[in-house]
């Protein structure tokens, strides 16, 4: 579904966020990518959605390389990928409702559509009393449902997760896990960024190791090991 | 579904204008500035244009003929006149009419009214009374008519006062300029004000727009809301540009009418208000939605 082909990112000659990295993600995995910060977590994820250019190497999804895409093509690729922050990124002029809804209104959905699927996410992830409520008048943990509600009610094949988890305590973690577990059941693919031990030894899949911008390991089934 | 977007993006505009109050008034107070000085600079030049014409409409010619010279020479040589691109009017100033203005004239001066009527004849010649479109023409006509050599002529007091008439034209071209010049730095140092206030209110959207971008938003759609909100700025702003002139015309009219001897501004302003309306709500509303669109350009490279 996802390929990287020997893809290398540098800023400048001293640092070197990835280097010659390849690897490919079947449909419906749930993969995990772990690393320190400063490994190239976030640098790879930002690649796959060409927030940023890559060195050198190509980056595919499904057949369509990413990069070859002009300004005006992206918005639909990108549709098709959800995407969840360690920050959260809400829009804070908008509420919660307002922010779930405005993935799909740029897609250029229905007004009726839009009533509907934002309701049903809106209780997915719990927070159909708030649904009014400004991102300032949210907690941590309710921030980052409303953004992963934003990210799954386009019904995307692909979540991208950075971080999801690190500014949350360990009660919001582990539904916001919960959430993205549920989400892959159901037959979405999910790659999720993140140094959280516990977060990866609990879900037992594939996990992919990166540091200082290569892949040292990749593990069906694996754990946490640095 | 382009309807549908097209009216998301107008609700969504007005929502961010009403939701970024501040903002908005404090963008809105800046781009009222930017419409006071262009409306005060519409409202100069009529003021000015109206002065020069007066001056200018003060210089003229005159060509004097010879008492002996027959009506339809005159006459033809009028005709004559009226035909060149130069003139703008001639006033024909027979001479019977030049002896009753003459008298009148001196209505109280005895002496000169009983010495006229010793006179059997009229020692008064016929003149005509020319105007230029431009002060700098005065020189060619007069020279087409001291080329033509026609004998009835007495003289053309164009040589006497030809200082005067150079140096007023002289006045009026740099008076013109000035007001060109004046009028073209002072809307640019405007147009660059608003402009740099819209973008730094957008410039605090800057990570907003990213995030759009990444979740599938199109760069029309993310700016749309923009433009929108550049609009109502700019209409905002000339409504309240407009009730602003409103008393100080009424004060400043009378005393510039005064001052200048031109028209009353206040007049002007009544009279015209909804082309001066126009011009400031296609000014602010221009000036806002390009402000806008160009703000947000450089934001949407994700």
């Amino acid at each position: 579904m996802v390929y990287f082909d020997k893809v290398s990112k540098i800023y400048s000659p001293t640092s070197t966020a990835l280097d010659d990295v390849s690897f490919s993600i079947e449909p419906q995995e749930f993969l995990s990518l772990v690393g320190q910060s400063g490994a190239g977590k976030t640098t790879l994820l930002k690649l796959l959605l060409a927030e940023e250019k890559p060195t050198s190497g190509k980056i595919f999804f499904e057949s369509q390389d990413v990069h070859a895409l002009s300004r005006g093509e992206l918005p639909f690729l990108r549709r098709r990928i959800g995407c969840v922050f360690q920050d959260f990124r809400l829009l804070s002029s908008k509420t919660a409702y307002e922010n779930i809804a405005f993935a799909m209104e740029a897609a250029g959905r229905t007004d009726e559509d839009i009533n509907s699927s934002v309701s049903q996410v809106l209780e997915v992830v719990g927070l159909v009393d708030k649904s009014w409520h400004f991102p300032h008048e949210l907690s941590g943990g309710e921030k980052q449902r409303v953004a992963i509600a934003r990210a799954i009610v386009n019904q995307p094949d692909l979540i991208v997760a950075d971080e999801p988890t690190g500014n949350l305590d360990p009660l919001n973690t582990r539904e916001i896990i919960e959430v993205l577990k549920k989400i892959n059941e159901i037959g979405t693919t999910v790659l999720l960024a993140t140094h959280n031990k516990d977060v990866v030894n609990a879900l037992g899949k594939r996990v992919i190791t990166i540091e200082k911008g290569k892949i040292i390991r990749d593990d069906k089934g694996g754990r946490y090991v640095i | 579904m382009l309807l549908i977007k097209i009216r998301r993006v107008i609700k969504v505009g007005f929502i961010n204008f009403w939701r970024n109050g501040w903002l908005s008034l404090a963008t809105i107070l800046v781009m009222v500035i930017t419409l006071f000085v262009f409306g005060s600079l519409i409202l100069g030049r009529v003021l000015l244009n109206a002065t020069l014409a007066q001056l200018q409409d003060k210089v003229d010619i005159t060509v004097y003929f010879k008492t002996d010279a027959k009506e339809e020479e005159v006459i033809a040589i009028k005709d004559k006149l009226a035909k060149l691109n130069e003139v703008q009017d001639i006033i024909y100033i027979s001479a019977d009419k030049a002896l009753s203005d003459f008298k009148d004239r001196h209505l109280n001066n005895a002496l000169i009214a009983q010495s006229l009527d010793e006179l059997a004849e009229n020692p008064l010649g016929a003149s005509l009374n020319i105007k230029a479109k431009d002060p700098a023409q005065y020189e060619s006509i007069s020279r087409f008519l001291e080329a033509s050599a026609i004998s009835s002529i007495d003289k053309i007091n164009y040589r006497q006062n030809k200082v005067v008439i150079d140096r007023l034209s002289g006045i009026l071209k740099a008076a013109r300029t000035a007001g060109f010049g004046t009028t073209l730095v002072l809307s640019l140092i405007a147009i660059l004000v608003a402009f740099n206030t819209i973008r730094l209110a957008i410039f605090t959207s800057k990570d907003e727009i990213t995030v759009m971008r990444l979740v599938g938003a199109s760069s029309r759609y993310i700016r749309g809301p923009f433009v929108v909100e550049g609009v109502m700025h700019g209409v905002f702003a000339a409504f309240i540009t407009m009730i602003i002139f409103y008393p100080l015309l009424l004060w400043l009219g009378p005393l510039a009418e005064q001052f200048f001897g031109g028209p009353n501004l206040f007049a002007y302003y009544v009279s015209n208000f909804f082309q001066l309306f126009g011009i400031l709500i296609l000014v602010g509303a221009f000036l806002g939605s390009l402000s806008s669109l160009i703000a947000t350009r450089r934001y949407l490279k994700v």
